[in-house]
């Protein structure tokens, strides 16, 4: 008999902050080419949990698999640090305020990590860097310092310093919430190209709209437990539960 | 007796050596207390603490006490232990551990105000901690702590006369050296002086120049 093995699999997460319990006991399988948006509450956990997936915020109880590999093994600390390194080569993740290195100009910030950790060479780092770049269609600021851009192109200069690790899944912590409105479609444009691309994703967000035309499922969270989870026409339209109908309807008042 | 600066021209040779020297021995300390000052800021923000309590008595014991006890205990106290270094190296050990000190006081704040999401998305990316630190964190911190260091390093190039009393004939040394054959103590100190004042002038464009091209990196 053959287990079939999600290729990410959350199993009994729980973590608490001293006596606050910020995810109690979720568990979360992921499909490869699958894409789930977390959305939720602020304070509901959402992006704890994704924080728990590549290990940034370390859960207190429960496994993170992917892949087959277990990212929050139990080892002594300098191998566990070379575990961990090797496992979040493999997950990329973008953030809320973009981080990316102002020190750096843009092709630095895609080429560093590669040549670093996976030995590439100068011109095949700067071949990946003008390649990603293309990709997200910012070709033409490769030598700019990230102080010269919009907040849409900081956050698309991310994904591609991000896809250059060449990953097998990729984490979105509230990618656009911190951008003036105007510039959200473009970063949601690339996201849809990555859709398109089968890139496994799991988003948080809190753009209900996106979240329905790009995921193929959605986890509705509140007090760190998933309340709902299902497709996203149902969750979106056909809500079961009270605390998902409630929140639905006061984010879209809020939208308004 | 009056002002006789005519005598002066006759001891070119030697300012220039004092000159030199006062240089080299500046920039030795320099680069010395700007790495050590690094290294101790990182050993004191990131450490385990059998190494780090330890180097904050080695800290308390150079910014607590005079620079000047510090050379001596260097260059005549080292010898007792079996230590014995040349003028030069003692000058330029004590003089850059005790800039480094300060510099690293200056680091450890910046270190800690380099934003946060800094070490997580270099972390995200796979690179390990030490990594982390010297690409990203690191260069940050130092960009932006220049302009305080640079006013450590002119006070550096002014304490480096102090090294005289250990028999390097930098500057101050020549001037003396100079006097002890004229007996024209006012010419030879104000020929000094000029001089520190323009290798000040010197050190204060380049740190001018460097300020500024890390500003354009921002």
């Amino acid at each position: 008999m053959t287990h079939h093995r999600p290729f990410v699999d959350i199993r009994h997460a729980q973590k608490c902050f001293g006596e606050l319990e910020v995810l109690k006991d979720i568990s979360l399988q992921v499909e490869q080419q699958q894409i789930v948006a977390i959305i939720g509450p602020s304070g509901s956990g959402k992006s704890t949990l994704l924080r728990a997936i590549n290990d940034l915020d370390p859960l207190t109880s429960g496994e993170v698999w992917l892949d087959g590999v277990q990212v929050n093994k139990l080892l002594p600390h300098a191998q566990y640090e070379k575990h961990i390194n090797q496992v979040r080569q493999q997950i990329g993740m973008v953030f809320q305020h973009f981080n990316l290195f102002p020190h750096l100009t843009v092709r630095e910030n895609i080429t560093l990590a590669p040549k670093l950790l996976k030995g590439v060479s100068d011109d095949e780092a700067n071949a990946l860097a003008e390649q990603q770049l293309e990709h997200v269609g910012l070709i033409d600021r490769i030598d700019y310092h990230p102080s010269q851009l919009s907040g849409g192109q900081k956050q698309r200069v991310a994904i591609a310093r991000a896809l250059a690790m060449k990953p097998k899944l990729m984490l979105f912590d509230e990618a656009t919430s911190a951008l003036d409105p105007e510039l959200v479609e473009e970063v949601n444009q690339v996201m849809k190209m990555l859709a398109e691309e089968a890139m496994t994703m799991i988003i948080v967000t809190h753009e209900m709209g996106f979240a329905e035309s790009v995921c193929d499922r959605v986890l509705f969270m509140d007090g760190g437990v998933v309340v709902e989870e299902g497709a996203p026409e149902v969750v979106f339209h056909n809500p079961t539960q009270d605390r998902t109908k409630n929140f639905l309807r006061k984010h879209l008042e809020g939208a308004k | 007796m009056g002002l006789d600066f005519s005598v002066v021209p006759g001891f070119f040779d030697v300012i220039m050596q004092g000159v030199f020297w006062t240089i080299a021995i500046t920039v030795a300390a320099a680069v010395l207390s700007f790495f050590g000052g690094i290294f101790f800021a990182v050993i004191a923000l990131y450490a385990p603490r059998v190494i780090s309590w330890p180097m904050k008595g080695f800290e308390w014991l150079f910014m607590g006490t005079p620079l000047l006890l510090q050379l001596f205990l260097i260059y005549f106290g080292l010898i007792q232990i079996g230590i014995d270094l040349p003028a030069f190296v003692a000058g330029s050990l004590g003089l850059g551990l005790h800039f480094a000190v300060y510099n690293s006081e200056l680091i450890q704040t910046s270190i800690l105000a380099v934003d946060k999401g800094q070490m997580e998305a270099a972390r995200t990316l796979g690179l390990s901690r030490g990594q982390s630190l010297r690409y990203i964190v690191i260069p940050q911190a130092v960009r932006d702590v220049i302009p305080p260091i640079g006013n450590n390093m002119i006070a550096l190039l002014k304490d480096s006369a102090l090294v005289s009393v250990i028999g390097v004939t930098e500057l101050t040394l020549s001037a003396q050296l100079a006097i002890g054959r004229t007996y024209r103590p006012f010419e030879f100190y104000a020929v000094a002086a000029v001089c520190y004042y323009i290798i000040n002038l010197g050190m204060e464009a380049v740190l001018r120049r460097l300020e500024r091209r890390v500003q354009a990196s921002r």
